[in-house]
């Protein structure tokens, strides 16, 4: 008996039995990529630029707040669009208490300092613009993930790439249009006291250029109730300054807008502290009108008849019941803190997933059998030990699919394909090696032991370049391409196990029984 | 017992200097083509754009799309049978329409002529200005990377003549399968670049048996009395059956992904026919006999100082 037979034989069956095990039922265990089965994948980039921007307009207000408590009169104090904001003070012999406010100011220090003018910039530093912009994306993942839970996909995946990107992944979801819109969205409900409403027919530029830094011109968004066609019309002027924001909701719901038949609305409570807010911000400004404004679009302007205690709001428009749900889900959830932009969008059908399968499938078991025969008629019965650690290797490579998750894509069926032609490559190798010894006149025992010895190293030297490509596709690919560098490797391990290990002790089954052996199938 | 090769004995290095004639020829080829048609044909991977795949419940007519993508303003539509006349794939570039709108756009414009019947949209894809840009240097990245590894890996287990003159091979095969891809007009996308990759680690691994033959008949037989050729000739004869062999069952393997893996997957199934037999022949005839004609030009280098002595 060799050595080490039986222990050898356990390891054999205890892979064969694990790999079945996991592959059990056959159709659960894999994972099918996107393009085999159908779905969404979008990457989206985080406007950081746009989203500092904004921090540092909010910060130059802030700052002015903090400076006006000291009571030191400023004459402006404005971002200059590169991360920092234009301090000009009324007088300069306010200085000292002015600098000194501004070193104590978070995140900012000020720089480019003009005493005579009374005049300094506020710069951002660099460790606050890292945090600003981190904060930033993990939030934006983090509410993202809770929308699209909320609108109910299975197994998604929302992951960060790199500094500024985030993967979405929808296995099988087939409302693009409503799923882009339920992502892109910002979700950001402001709510904004009306200076003055405007003709449609407004010249919005110059009125833009007229109007004192605190008032903006605001649009509202109108749609055709046939094409659903939209367009978006000057509506007013409003305080630039929200006096509320949506952070402070607790909770959203759909009805039917009694006012507009076929028109939804959203219903939104705010929390304790929101709710309170909202009770003076209507209490203070009664017979006015206040905008309520999503995205920076106008919703309604409605006018204030009285202090409304509850908390309630209602956010009309001309919603579908679709758009209606996407906005509660969305205000529910909370606002992505900077807008988004969709850089990638990949969407595969369930028609054309069931295709490619097919089509794969076809291709594997096609290469499959023609490796077989080929193995068999060239090699005959060791053929036969080779086909059987081939189909070994298969199982191998599907059980370790599913046992690590791995998600199998049209290119990952191209690897497997690709696997069988190469797989047989190491008992190829390792017969070449049998028949020359055997030709340089060795008997079959010693032919088969320095055939398998020689051939060793150069079964995993070949083996090396094939992991370090698989590597390197895996490294850089995303998606599909990485199923097929998954596929290429874990076919690789398998194959080792199978021609090494599973080979030669085939080998020893069938041939090393006997103790003189004459002759060899190979 | 069948046998390809019995006891083979080319004289593949004597033949080199046709074979290397052949490689030229062959890479001018499809370097022309290339310049011919300015360069390769990115597919929106790399290029950016969008690309709508529809098919029809009956075969339309080009111009009938044509003319209902006009009607909205994608005159600059590309539009392609894909595998089916049923099937088609409507591409647009980057431009200033340049939005994921312009699918829904697509999908309305071919609903609203009434006259293309039925239709089911397959496949949506839009890759922004920014990621195919990103994708390109990840591209050039990968292949660098991986033709890096192997001079490393070789260059470590063998020597640096041996890495250096596999990755030549490897990519004398790059540039053919890229010349191919030319010359039928395929597109460059995501899988084929995965493709180029994996043949990068083909061509390689024949490669390897071959130098790691080489080394072992050196230090079982020693290398007095015969010329460097002529091991290296051996060796490759030696492994001769065994690098046809296995590129025979991967050739069967690709070729059939070819026929039958689909059309998503053609220029991808196509790259790879083409790397397994560059790949395979590059190993016979380019990898070994460079290494016989670097170490030729060494020795000729070595003496000639000599003589340049002498006649000083």
């Amino acid at each position: 008996m060799p050595r080490y037979f039986w222990v050898r034989v356990v390891i054999v069956l205890a892979v064969v039995l694990a790999s079945v095990w996991y592959l059990y039922p056959l159709q659960r265990t894999i994972n099918l990529g996107l393009d085999l089965q159908g779905g969404i994948h979008l990457v989206l980039g985080v406007e950081l630029d746009k989203h500092l921007a904004g921090q540092v307009e909010r910060a130059a207000e802030d700052f002015k707040i903090a400076l006006d408590r000291k009571g030191i009169a400023t004459r402006r104090v404005v971002s200059d669009g590169a991360a920092r904001f234009v301090v000009e003070l009324a007088s300069p012999q306010v200085w000292t208490d002015a600098l000194t406010v501004a070193r104590e100011f978070t995140g900012f220090a000020p720089v480019d300092q003009d005493q005579a003018a009374g005049r300094f910039v506020m710069a951002i530093d660099e460790r606050h613009t890292a945090q600003v912009r981190e904060d930033a994306v993990a939030q934006a993942v983090e509410r993202l993930r809770n929308r699209i839970d909320a609108f109910g996909v299975a197994e998604p995946t929302i992951t960060r790439q790199g500094a500024d990107r985030i993967l979405i992944q929808l296995p099988g979801v087939q409302d693009v249009e409503r799923a882009k819109a339920l992502i892109g969205q910002t979700g950001l409900l402001e709510f904004k006291l009306v200076d003055r409403f405007l003709e449609p027919d407004v010249r919005v530029e110059e009125l833009q250029r007229q109007l004192p830094p605190d008032r903006e011109v605001l649009f509202r968004r109108l749609v055709d109730p046939e094409t659903r066609a939209e367009r978006r019309v000057p509506y007013v002027v409003v305080h630039r300054r929200a006096l509320l924001t949506g952070a402070g909701l607790t909770a959203a719901a759909v009805s039917a807008d009694p006012n507009a038949p076929g028109n939804w609305q959203v219903n939104i409570t705010f929390n304790p502290a929101g709710a309170q807010r909202f009770a003076e911000i209507t209490e203070q400004n009664v017979g006015r009108h206040l905008a309520i404004v999503l995205d920076g679009v106008v919703n309604s302007a409605p006018r204030i008849n009285e202090r409304i205690p509850g908390g309630q709001a209602v956010i009309t428009g001309q919603f579908t019941i679709e758009e209606a749900r996407n906005l509660r889900i969305v205000l529910g959830e909370g606002a992505l803190p900077a807008s988004v932009a969709i850089l990638e969008e990949r969407t595969v059908g369930p028609s054309l997933g069931a295709d490619s399968i097919r089509q794969g499938m076809v291709a594997i078991i096609g290469s499959a059998l023609l490796v077989f025969i080929f193995m068999l008629v060239y090699y005959r019965l060791s053929g036969l030990v080779a086909d059987i650690a081939l189909a070994l290797n298969l199982l191998m490579l599907l059980a370790a699919m599913a046992a690590f998750g791995a998600t199998l894509t049209l290119p990952g069926i191209a690897g497997i394909a690709l696997t069988i032609g190469m797989a047989v490559d190491t008992n190829i190798l390792i017969f070449e090696r049998i028949r020359e010894e055997l030709r340089a006149g060795k008997t079959v025992r010693a032919a088969v032991d320095a055939g398998f010895a020689r051939a060793f190293r150069a079964i995993i030297y070949t083996h090396v370049t094939v992991l370090v490509t698989a590597a390197i596709l895996y490294n850089f690919g995303t998606g599909p391409v990485r199923g097929f560098a998954v596929t290429l490797f874990v076919g690789l391990m398998a194959s080792l196990f199978t021609a090494v290990f599973f080979t030669r002790l085939l080998f020893d089954v069938f041939y090393m029984g006997r103790r003189r052996l004459q002759t060899i199938s190979i | 017992m069948i046998q390809l090769f019995a006891t083979p004995n080319y004289n593949f290095i004597g033949r080199r200097r046709w074979a290397y004639l052949a490689s030229a020829l062959f890479i001018l080829v499809g370097l022309v083509s290339l310049v011919s048609k300015g360069g390769l044909r990115y597919d929106i991977d790399f290029a950016g754009g969008t690309l709508v795949q529809v098919r029809f419940e009956q075969a339309p007519r080009v111009a009938d799309i044509r003319r209902s993508l006009a009607g909205i303003g994608l005159e600059t539509a590309i539009i392609q049978e894909f595998g089916d006349p049923r099937e088609f794939i409507v591409r647009l570039p980057l431009g200033d329409k340049d939005s994921t709108a312009v699918a829904r756009q697509i999908q309305q414009a071919l609903g609203g002529a009434g006259t293309l019947g039925a239709f089911e949209i397959r496949r949506v894809e839009f890759v922004g200005p920014q990621v195919g840009r990103d994708l390109q240097l990840q591209a050039i990245y990968a292949v660098i990377a991986a033709a890096a590894g192997m001079l490393l890996y070789i260059a470590l287990r063998f020597d640096l003549k041996g890495g250096v003159a596999a990755i030549v091979a490897v990519a004398h095969d790059v540039l053919v399968s890229v010349g191919a891809l030319s010359l039928t007009d395929r597109e460059f996308s995501l899988p084929v670049l995965a493709a180029i990759l994996t043949i990068i680690g083909y061509s390689v691994n024949d490669t390897i048996v071959a130098y790691d033959r080489l080394r072992e008949n050196r230090a079982r037989l020693g290398v007095r009395g015969r010329p460097f050729a002529e091991q290296i000739n051996t060796a490759i004869n030696q492994t001769l059956s065994r690098t046809v062999l296995t590129a025979l069952t991967t050739f069967f393997a690709t070729l059939l992904l070819l026929v039958f893996g689909g059309k998503v997957l053609e220029d991808f199934a196509f790259a790879l026919v083409v790397g397994v037999v560059t790949g395979t022949y590059s190993t016979v005839y380019i990898a070994g006999a460079l290494i016989v004609d670097w170490t030729h030009y060494v020795e000729g280098r070595v003496r000639r100082p000599k003589k340049a002595v002498a006649k000083a």
